[in-house]
């Protein structure tokens, strides 16, 4: 399946994504690497569209009822921690995992002088 | 526990500079990009699919400012005046744009100078206006060759300069991003600016094009 008719289904699956005639629309570049990612991981069968929705749905509800105000310019948040939740049930990396990596990024960062391709090495893991 | 004093810089909004000329990733940016990795490593995505799909979309993403602010440029010379004197300013009294933050300047191609941008892609990136970055880009024989060897790397974009244009590169640092305003093609007078923008392409802001011609011809890749 083609990336097109991946995110065709996405737009069918999820009547919520943010969109104009032409497709969806992002805010911001994260969003479209996030809607990337999850592409990606539909067409290997990592999940299915419903069960995508069904854990998005539970996101948003959840933040909902912590408070969320808006949906609109918050979808890709939810989008994110729907990801982060999936990819931990599906046993591909838990929550502990994905915080490692934030910590060796962010270390990665912050030794990475600005204008330069910023890297992740070894040496980042080690605090 | 006790924080290091270097990385306990803020990671949350508000993006100061304060940590002088390190990179800075936000906290989705940190999730984005570990899941990224950690994904990639275990066989689920590799960054050239990603990248692909991302490109797809890449004139959907942000608010696409720059064609109009540059088209504005081009219709009226107060408002360009206005702009290479301090762009956030110019682009913020805009009123139909997203504000943009504080470093942006603008830069103008004349018959005497060309100029060019190089960064890479950390939160500096001024993608409120220009959009998001190519993938050439963000890596770092772009960066390094566009420097040496500016002509070369624009040849590769199907630009070519006549010998006596000058042309400047300029190089992204923390406190200040750019944005080129192209030459304004030729056959255009009398266009609104909602036609003129239409011919501002993404690489004509960046440097590594020109804008497009009327007749849809185009000399960026």
């Amino acid at each position: 399946m083609s990336g097109a008719d991946a995110a065709a289904e996405a737009l069918d699956a999820l009547p919520e994504i943010p969109r104009d005639d032409d497709g969806p629309v992002f805010r911001e570049p994260w969003e479209a690497q996030a809607f990337a990612m999850t592409l990606r991981l539909y067409q290997q069968d990592l999940f299915t569209w419903p069960e995508w929705a069904a854990t998005l749905t539970a996101e948003i509800k959840r933040a909902q009822a912590a408070g969320d105000p808006d949906r609109g310019d918050t979808y890709y948040h939810h989008w994110l921690n729907a990801l982060e939740r999936l990819v931990a049930e599906k046993g591909v990396a838990d929550a502990t995992t994905l915080d490692r990596y934030q910590s060796a990024w962010r270390h990665a960062a912050d030794r990475t002088p600005h204008g330069e391709p910023i890297e992740l090495e070894k040496r980042d893991f080690s605090d | 526990m006790s924080i290091d004093e270097d990385r306990g810089q803020d990671h949350s909004h508000g993006h100061s500079h304060e940590h002088g000329e390190m990179s800075e990733l936000s906290d989705t940016q940190l999730r984005v990009r570990s899941l990224e990795t950690v994904l990639a490593e275990k066989g689920y995505v590799d960054s050239a699919a990603l990248d692909a799909i991302v490109e797809a979309y890449e004139t959907r993403i942000g608010p696409q400012n720059g064609a109009r602010v540059v088209a504005r440029a081009w219709a009226d010379p107060e408002f360009r005046r206005a702009l290479l004197e301090d762009a956030s300013t110019a682009v913020n009294t805009m009123g139909n744009v997203s504000p943009v933050g504080s470093h942006l300047i603008a830069v103008e191609n004349t018959v005497e100078r060309h100029n060019m941008v190089v960064c890479t892609l950390c939160s500096c990136y001024p993608w409120e206006v220009l959009g998001l970055p190519p993938t050439w880009y963000k890596s770092a024989p772009y960066r390094s060759r566009a420097v040496l060897e500016p002509r070369a790397v624009l040849s590769e974009f199907g630009v070519t300069l006549p010998d006596e244009t000058e042309v400047r590169v300029w190089d992204s640092t923390a406190e200040t991003r750019y944005i080129v305003i192209p030459e304004r093609p030729e056959g255009t007078d009398g266009w609104s600016e909602e036609q003129l923008a239409e011919l501002v392409t993404r690489n004509s802001m960046i440097g590594t094009g020109l804008a497009q011609r009327p007749d849809g011809k185009t000399e960026d890749s």
